[in-house]
Formats: C-alpha cells, structure tokens, sequence
C-alpha cells in the first residue's frame, strides 16, 4: 500500500470540494483497501465520506419509490423493514454477496464501484489492459472460467462481480451523483458500461462525482422474486452466473416480467426483448427457455468459460420457476430443493 | 511498537500521524498512528492485543473479525483512524468477571477448534450474528458465519457449538 494522507468530509460540498487528482473517497473500504494493498489502485489522500449523515438514510419517494442512500450499509439495506417488504429481491441478491461482516461495512455507493475479480487485474506482474490501459488482456488465451461471455470485447472480457446491483438493474433502479457543476441521475442502464477499447472505465460516473443515493421505483415485485447466485462454493463466492427475477403475474399468466443476469458481463445484463416476449404468456418452462435463449443471443465463450452459456441458460429458467414459488428459497441464494 | 513520527516520502510528501482514541474492551486507548495503518495492526501491533488474527489481510477469511460498536466487521480492510471514536471488543474482552463467554464454554464442550487460528474470528463472528438476530435455523446459521473460514474444518462442530448457544438463549 503506498502512504497517503487521509481527511474527513463532513458535508457534500466539502467532499465535493476535497476530491481531485490522486485522492479517492472512501467509505466502507472493503474494495479500495483490498487493492490498495495489491497497489493496483493508488491514492495520495484519502477522503472519508462516512461522516457525511445526509447520505446514511432510506427514505421514501413521494411517487412511491424507495432512495438508498449511498453511506447505508449493504447490511442495513438488506434487512430494512421497507427494503425487505417491498424489494424482497433487492434484500435477497445483497444477502448473497460476500459474508455478514463485508456487508456489516460495504457501502450502497461503494457496491456499484466495486472493480471486477479478474485474476489478471489483481496480478500486476502480468498485462491487463483494465489496470494499464494498452498492456493487453492476459485473460484472452489464458485461464478465463469467470469472464464474460456477453458483450466483452477484444481488450477485455472481466465481468461486474456485483450482486446487489444484478438486482437494482431489474428494478429499474436510478442513480443520484454530485458534482462541483451540479447533480445528474444516471438510469441503471446507463451507468456501467461494455468494455470497448476502454476497458479502464468501469462506469459512466465522471471523475470528481460522488454518488449520494439510488432511487428505487415502485414495482418491486414482493410476490414473485427470486435472485439465484451459481458459485463455486455455496457461500461467500462471487457468482459464476448470477439471476435476478421479478414477475407481475394475474392468473398464471405474466403480465410484467423483469430478468437481468450477473457474472456473465462488463455490467449488469438485460434484454429487454425477452422481458417483452415473456408479456402476455402463461409463466411455463417453455417461455422462460424461450426468453433464455433471447437473453444469451450472441453469447460466446473463450474456452474456459464456455460451460457459462449453457449454465446461464438452465440459470434463467430455473430461477424463474424459482420466482413463481418464492417461499421455497434457501437462504444466500441457492439454488431451492 | 513505538507510535511513528511523521514519515517523509521520496518524493519530498510528508505523512503526519492522526489522533486516534477508541475505547477497546472497555479500556480508552489513545495514540497517534499514520493514517494506512488497519485497524487490525492498531489492535496487534500497537495495543498489543494479538488475540484478533491476521490470516489474508484481504478481506477473505473472517481470522480479524472484531465487534465495532456491537457490529463484526473485518478489521483487515478498516483503517484505524475511520473507527476513531469508535467501540471496539476483541476475543480479549468477551469474558465477563473470569467467567468465559457462553460461546467459548460451547466451543470447548464442542470441539469446536483444531489450531485455534480462526477461533477469536469464529466467536466474535458468532457474537455479532447472535446480535444482528437474523439466523434461526441451522442452515441460516451456516449461511451467516460462511465469512469464517476454517483450514482445519472444525465447521460442524463450530456450528455445533453456536447452535447449543442459540438454544440455550432460546430457553431462557
Ligand atoms: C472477500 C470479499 C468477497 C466479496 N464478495 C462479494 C460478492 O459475492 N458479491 C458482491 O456483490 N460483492 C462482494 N464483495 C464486494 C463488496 O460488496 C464491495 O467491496 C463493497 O460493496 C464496496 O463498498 P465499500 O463501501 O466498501 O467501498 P470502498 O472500498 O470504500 O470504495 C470502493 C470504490 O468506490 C468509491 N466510492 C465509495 N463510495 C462512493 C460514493 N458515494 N461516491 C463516489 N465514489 C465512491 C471509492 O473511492 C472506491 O473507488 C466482496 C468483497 C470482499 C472483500
Ligand atoms: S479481462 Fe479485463 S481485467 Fe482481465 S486481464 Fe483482460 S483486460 Fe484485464
Ligand atoms: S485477515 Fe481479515 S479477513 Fe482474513
Ligand atoms: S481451528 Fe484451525 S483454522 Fe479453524
């Protein structure tokens, strides 16, 4: 870890004012310290933004909706009494995440930062395009079982390791930010990003911006949920696959239906078009493999990582006859009985 | 280990020590400690309290779990001048009046350790999920004490002994 100074932000606009070259903020610190060190993130001056109240809230939205504030923690989001009644999707992709303790101190904004698990990322004595930009990608042509099988590109195929955030893209979630110049919110949709030739940005936030909350609709789909996380060990593993789902459904039929996947992409993955298909049909095996192979369209592997597609596949299906029956779940999103 | 005096960098920066004041095990400690130094370092290295252990440094293992302010948090990825002010319980203070902690009673009747390494992150683990109230059954404790691992895989006995805490509780 390289030395650095360290000061306390006590309100937005003195975090807003404090941020600039070579400083970052810091809230739970369970990303940036674990990089840090690696050294693979650097900073001359960190700033601490938990002593910010403003940003440590759940409050709801005159429209209906829910905001999270960006200081909460993933623990106190999880079990919020609005959060687990109305968002029980929200609650159980958080509660899949890493272990009690990382969740005691992992922040709502720090989770949408989070880096990728790339092993080559977090190895600085190999290339990697991600952590210097125009070194290569070591992942294509090496060992790559955890990358991306959508939307990756020719300089990198990392996946976005996040849970909660699987969940928040199904909830058509939004994103509140800051900045010296003023306040913008950014559609779930639009704020992680494909890799391109610019790996090295993870996201659409602009550097000097902080994230004070994240605004949650109202159709939470409390009735029919479920989030399935496919990992190498039952617990406290990222996601090999990961599935959220929401359905509105009347009379067997699905009249809204919501599927957005983890650890197959850059970020957060939904197709739209199968949501679309699913509408109007009855909630049966054959229109959920149906809307798989929509969503997986384009799909490819790099070897290692080609058995991804087809447990994608068996993933959506499964976790959306999953949905059907919420009550037989197990806790951290194992696959029910 | 002596508290540092400010420390110069090659490049001519200079890093000064922060003030730091927690309440640990119920005892106030205050010191000056550079601003990298984790919470983890600060109990082991600086306060001397090396029950708390260090297995990755990384966030991985649960070995550092200690309670700040009644919550088990990692204190690996935790830099000790974000917990100023803090209150923090290590293995070392859970016993009350001589008596062992009901936990490290079970864990002894249990079997519920080989090396030891991981067993001060297990209990203060275990204390902290006991608080939080979210486990119930036998599976969910499982569930919730999955971010302590242990390399010698006492596990059964570990949730063993928890689960006898939680029923004894039960039966009060
Ligand atoms: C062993 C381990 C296992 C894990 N497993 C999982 C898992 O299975 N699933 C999962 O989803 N996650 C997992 N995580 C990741 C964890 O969820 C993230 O580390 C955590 O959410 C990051 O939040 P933080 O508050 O600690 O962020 P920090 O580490 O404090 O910050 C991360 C980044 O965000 C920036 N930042 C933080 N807050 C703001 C803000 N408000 N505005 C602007 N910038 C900000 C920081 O500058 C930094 O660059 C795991 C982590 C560990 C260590
Ligand atoms: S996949 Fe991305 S993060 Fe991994 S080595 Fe390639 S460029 Fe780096
Ligand atoms: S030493 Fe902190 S989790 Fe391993
Ligand atoms: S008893 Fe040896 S690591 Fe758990």
């Amino acid at each position: 870890m390289n030395n650095f100074s360290y000061t306390r932000a006590h309100s937005l606009d003195e975090a807003i004012q404090t941020i600039g070259n070579n400083t970052k903020f810091i809230a739970g610190g369970t990303n940036l310290l674990d990089l840090m060190k690696y050294n693979i993130e650097k900073a001359g001056l960190l700033v601490d933004i938990n002593p910010i109240d403003s940003l440590r809230k759940i409050e709801l939205l005159p429209g209906g909706g829910i905001r999270i504030g960006a200081l909460v923690t993933n623990a106190a989001t999880a079990y919020h009494p609005l959060v687990e009644e109305r968002y029980p999707l929200l609650s159980k992709a958080i509660l899949a995440g890493a272990s009690a303790q990382i969740r005691n101190m992992a922040t709502n904004g720090g989770n949408l930062l989070q880096r990728t698990r790339c092993y080559y990322f977090y190895d600085p004595d190999t290339p990697c395009n991600k952590r210097e930009p125009g070194s290569g990608c070591s992942a294509i042509g090496g060992y790559n079982r955890i990358m991306a099988v959508l939307g990756a590109s020719l300089s990198c195929i990392a996946v976005f390791p996040s849970d909660m955030c699987v969940a928040l893209a199904a909830l058509d979630a939004v994103v509140n930010v800051s900045a010296p110049d003023g306040d913008r919110c950014l559609a779930f949709a639009d704020f992680h990003r494909l890799p391109g030739d610019t790996p090295h940005i993870d996201n659409n936030l602009r550097p000097g911006e902080i994230i004070t909350s994240i605004d949650i609709p109202e159709k939470g789909f409390p009735k029919n949920y479920s989030y399935l996380k496919i990992r190498d060990r039952n617990s406290y593993a990222f996601a090999l696959v990961s599935v959220a789902t929401g359905f509105e459904l009347e009379s067997g039929i699905i009249r809204e239906a919501r599927i957005a996947l983890g650890g197959v992409a850059h970020m957060p993955w939904r197709v739209l078009e199968a949501e679309d298909f699913l509408k109007g049909k009855p909630a049966t095996d054959m229109y959920f493999s149906e809307a798989a192979d929509i969503i997986l369209r384009g799909a490819a592997g790099f070897e290692h990582n080609n058995f991804k597609i087809k447990l994608a596949r068996r993933a959506i299906i499964r976790n959306c006859t999953m949905a059907l029956h919420p009550e037989t779940q197990l806790p951290g999103a194992q696959p029910s009985a | 280990m002596p508290s540092p005096v400010s420390v110069p960098d090659t490049s001519g920066n200079v890093f000064k020590p922060e003030k730091i004041n927690f309440l640990v095990n119920g005892q106030q400690h205050s010191m000056d400690l550079l601003p990298w130094v984790s919470l983890l370092d600060a109990l082991r290295e600086y306060i001397g309290l090396t029950g708390t252990k260090k297995g990755c440094d990384h966030g991985q293992c649960g070995a550092c779990t200690v309670l700040c302010d009644g919550d088990r948090i990692l204190s690996c990825l935790t830099l000790a001048v974000m917990k100023d002010g803090s209150e923090i319980t290590t293995i070392e203070g859970i016993a009350e009046q001589g008596q062992l902690h009901p936990l490290q009673k079970a864990f002894i009747d249990h079997d519920a350790f080989q090396c030891g390494y991981c067993t001060p992150g297990q209990i203060c683990s275990a204390i902290g999920m006991m608080k939080e109230g979210k486990a119930r059954t036998r599976t969910e404790v499982k569930e919730l004490m999955s971010g302590n691992l242990c390399r010698c895989g006492v596990n059964t006995h570990i949730i063993d002994a928890i689960m006898d805490v939680q029923n004894q509780n039960g039966h009060e």
